[in-house]
């Protein structure tokens, strides 16, 4: 069976450096055709570089990386013709019209203008934004914004499509409407690579994801095997009162470290890792402890990352 | 009334502390190139003009004829410049009108401190101008010097009305149209290289309605010592009007642009 | 095909790409014509103000062959081949500053099957096809004030496209090297001078000998000859070294142009 995988981005050793920054420090993966392929890294974990050596528009600074069977150093035009590029941020062409910002992308791709006009009236009506055809780019909302700028990376019905932090900075509710076209374009059998640094994102969109931080790859798998393998089912969250310093955390720590196979202190909670968070909480009321709110949830990729770093994701 | 004063030198010292900066470019612009101009023109075609027989300027070498002039436009020039770009710049491009507005400044502060900064970009340049015009010897008598007042006044007379200007555009292309059907035509017929009256009339006539003929005429008569004391005021009132008009568009609309 | 090409070969030599880009501004200036016009009235204005009031007052030239000319027929060449560099600097040093830091254009370009070198041909090309209808239109008003007495006025207008596509190259080859807007007052720095001091306003015998050998090298100086032997058939094979300088200084801009451009886009 995975013989029969066609590798479309294949990745060994990679580095990128900026003068004496290393930026990535040599990661391994592959991406498989038909898979949504995640990056998962808080800022300045090296994703958006590697999105742009991906990309074929940021050269290699060493390892191997083979895009599609080619090699981006001499075949980057080639390369960038079959993908589709959404940048982290918006570039789109601010001079021009919401539709011809699509017409005219298609033809930096060598489509043909007919071709140009039927693609950016279909994609426009994929991403909801027929109504605001002839505005131009700078009267759209952010959300607006990131809508096109997906229609534009799919004019060119690319094999594969780059998505860098697609839903940074939109509301909640722009956020799930971008998901579901992602949703719909994974149904419809592209290949996706997304980064982000939200965990809801990557559980909801990846099949197979990475977690990435400081220029290195620190884990690799399903959302559902990182959770199983870095973490317990559940957490059980204890929050105390606003008087209750740090030091008093370590302390309250020490009271319950029985009680959970894992425990984290953070700045304002405590942190339970168990398989049975009720349980959990039955046992820190049984020995005294008041805390002010006590939540039992089920763990995430947060709690991975969190795990693998000592990190918190967003912060 | 105070704190007019007050609130337009804290915004005039916001636009000194970037001009800081900045100044080292500006000075080719504002002095360089008037002066190549003064060279080219003044001395250069000068010569020619000089042994063609100087009858049409009423005898005046062409460097004298001409070096008033250059001087009140050269004011137009920089003031119309920093009442367009950066004008934008503040309202729609890096936003730091809005960012003042959020303090006890008022819109009118923001135009005076914007306006004061000009009158201090023009004032100084020309300064500078009018002593290299006195080193090649363009200043036929020594009145020539109120030249100076006169540039200063042509750049307020313009600053407001494009400012204002400014604030209804969206976008730059706006300033292209300025530049193209406003300075360059005023900087070419309103008298500073050759007398209006050799123009057909009805260009003429523009030219009389154009705030730079009228500075250029005034600084003029005051080198060559020509004066006639009427029209002179004429001159005045007709810039002064300008400024005042002009200033009051450019508070109502920066007010309409920056608070509804 | 083209990619061995571009193994082979240091200079791309595919020119095709750069046609989309030339497609990208006509779309954006289809909607604003009346501002794509308005740049051919900035030189007929200088002309008008120098054939009406300047000339009155300098009256004819004599030539150093002893042809007698009048001053406007003088001055229009010259400036002529003025808007020519004034345009094509316009378009290669602002415009493509603009897109290439703040529009951020040239990155989303370049993340399609384009090359950098697609960018800078597009982008020359669009400003010659600008630059060449300004000069049409202008050759048009010189023929109207009877500036024209030659048939050779007819190689005029690819002699300002040739002086466009030097000037536009050469200014987006020093605008790869920009790093702020501040920058930009040199290109100032040097277009001015060359305007009003090479043998645009006077003849280039005017100056002694130094000064006339510095201005005989300045590039628009050689558009300047080209222009007026063209408008005043007074034409030779000596025009040929003129062409050639702007010939080679065009595309040894260009070649410039694409290397930095890959540099600073593709990091
Ligand atoms: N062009 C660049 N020049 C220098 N440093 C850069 C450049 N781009 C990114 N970096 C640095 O590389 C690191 C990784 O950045 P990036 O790949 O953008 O991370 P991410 O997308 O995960 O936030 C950061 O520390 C960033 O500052
Ligand atoms: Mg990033």
């Amino acid at each position: 069976m995975s013989d029969q995988r066609e590798s479309l981005v294949h990745v060994r050793g990679l580095r990128k450096s900026y003068g004496d920054f290393e930026a990535v420090r040599g990661i391994d993966l592959d991406v498989w055709r038909g898979e949504a392929f995640g990056f998962l890294g808080p800022n300045g974990a090296g994703k958006s570089s590697t999105m742009r050596m991906i990309g074929a528009v940021s050269p290699v600074s060493g390892g191997t990386l083979k895009i599609l069977g080619l090699d981006p150093a001499a075949d980057g035009p080639a390369i960038r013709a079959r993908l589709g590029v959404c940048p982290q941020d918006d570039t789109l062409d601010t001079e021009l019209t919401v539709r011809e910002n699509l017409t005219i992308y298609g033809r930096y791709f060598g489509l043909s203008r007919a071709e140009c006009r039927e693609r950016a009236d279909e994609l426009l009506e994929f991403v909801a934004l027929t109504e605001k055809a002839k505005v131009k780019v700078d009267e759209l909302s952010g959300g607006m914004k990131r809508r096109l700028t997906i229609a534009r990376s799919l004019v060119s019905k690319p094999d594969l499509l780059l998505l860098d932090e697609p839903t940074t900075g939109l509301d909640p509710q722009a956020r799930h409407l971008l998901w579901d076209k992602l949703f719909r374009l994974k149904q419809a059998g592209v290949t996706l690579i997304i980064t982000t640094h939200y965990m809801d994102e990557a559980e909801q969109l990846c099949d197979r994801l990475v977690v990435m931080d400081g220029g290195l790859i620190a884990a690799e798998g399903s959302p559902a095997d990182l959770i199983r393998d870095y973490s317990t089912r559940e957490v059980t969250e204890l929050r105390f009162g606003p008087d209750v310093m740090l030091a008093d955390h370590d302390a309250l720590a020490g009271k319950v470290e029985d009680l959970a196979q894992r425990i984290e202190v953070l700045p304002d909670r405590l942190l339970l890792y168990t398989d049975d968070g009720e349980h959990a909480v039955a046992q820190v009321h049984e020995r005294g402890l008041q805390p002010a709110a006590v939540l039992v949830r089920r763990s995430t990729l947060e709690d991975v990352f969190l795990r693998l770093t000592g990190r918190t994701l967003v912060d | 009334m105070a704190l007019a004063v007050e609130n337009g030198r804290r915004m005039f010292d916001y636009w000194l502390t970037v001009y800081k900066r900045t100044w080292k470019g500006t000075m080719i612009s504002s002095f360089l190139l008037p002066m190549l101009y003064l060279a080219a023109m003044g001395i250069g075609l000068g010569s020619f003009v000089d042994s063609n027989g100087t009858g049409a300027l009423g005898g005046v070498s062409y460097l004298q004829f001409i070096a008033p002039g250059l001087l009140a436009s050269t004011a137009l020039q920089i003031a119309v410049g920093e009442a367009t770009y950066p004008v934008m710049s503040g309202l729609k491009w890096q936003k730091f009108y809005h960012s003042m507005i959020a303090t006890p400044l008022r819109p009118a502060d923001v135009v005076y401190g914007q306006l004061g900064f000009i009158a201090f970009r023009v004032f100084t340049s020309c300064a500078v101008f009018l002593v290299i015009i006195t080193l090649f010897g363009g200043l036929k008598s020594p009145l020539g010097v109120l030249g100076l007042p006169v540039a200063l006044l042509v750049g307020m007379a313009v600053a407001g009305p494009i400012a204002a200007y400014a604030t209804i555009l969206d976008n730059d292309s706006g300033f292209a149209m300025v530049f193209r059907f406003g300075v360059v035509p005023a900087f070419l017929f309103s008298g500073a290289f050759f007398p209006v009256s050799q123009l057909p009339d009805w260009i003429e006539w523009l030219a009389y309605v154009s705030p730079l003929w009228h500075a250029v005429d005034l600084s003029r008569n005051l080198s060559l010592g020509t004066v006639n004391p009427l029209l002179a005021l004429g001159n005045l009132a007709y810039l002064l009007t300008w400024f005042l008009v002009g200033t009051w568009l450019a508070v109502r609309g920066f007010t309409k642009k920056l608070i509804g | 095909m083209a990619t061995i090409a571009a193994r082979v070969v240091p200079v791309p030599v595919r020119l095709g790409g750069g046609r989309h880009i030339v497609e990208r501004n006509f779309l954006l200036y289809r909607r604003s014509w009346v501002v794509f016009l308005s740049g051919f009235f900035e030189p007929v204005f200088y002309l008008l103000s120098i054939g009406i009031g300047v000339a009155h007052l300098v009256g004819d030239f004599t030539l150093s062959d002893g042809t007698k000319i009048a001053y406007a027929a003088f001055v229009a060449p010259a400036m002529l081949a003025s808007s020519a560099m004034n345009g094509a600097i316009f378009d290669s040093t602002y415009n493509i500053f603009f897109r290439m830091k703040y529009a951020k254009l040239y990155d989303s370009m370049l993340a399609t099957p384009l090359r950098p070198w697609d960018v800078a041909t597009g982008e020359v090309t669009w400003a010659l096809l600008r630059g060449a209808i300004y000069s049409a239109m202008f050759i048009v008003v010189m023929l109207i004030m009877g500036l024209i007495s030659s048939w050779w006025a007819l190689l005029a207008l690819p002699a300002s496209v040739l002086i466009g596509f030097a000037f536009a190259g050469a200014g987006m080859a020093l605008t790869t090297f920009m790093r702020s807007w501040q920058d930009f007052e040199f290109v100032q720095l040097a277009i001015m001078p060359m305007f009003l001091f090479s043998a645009t306003f006077y003849p280039v015998e005017t100056y002694p000998g130094a000064i006339r050998w510095l201005v005989e090298i300045t590039p628009l100086y050689q558009g300047v000859v080209l222009e007026r032997a063209f408008s005043t058939g007074n034409v030779g094979w000596f025009l040929l070294i003129h062409a050639l300088y702007l010939a080679a200084m065009g595309t040894l801009g260009m070649y410039v142009a694409s290397r930095r451009l890959g540099k600073l886009l593709l990091k």
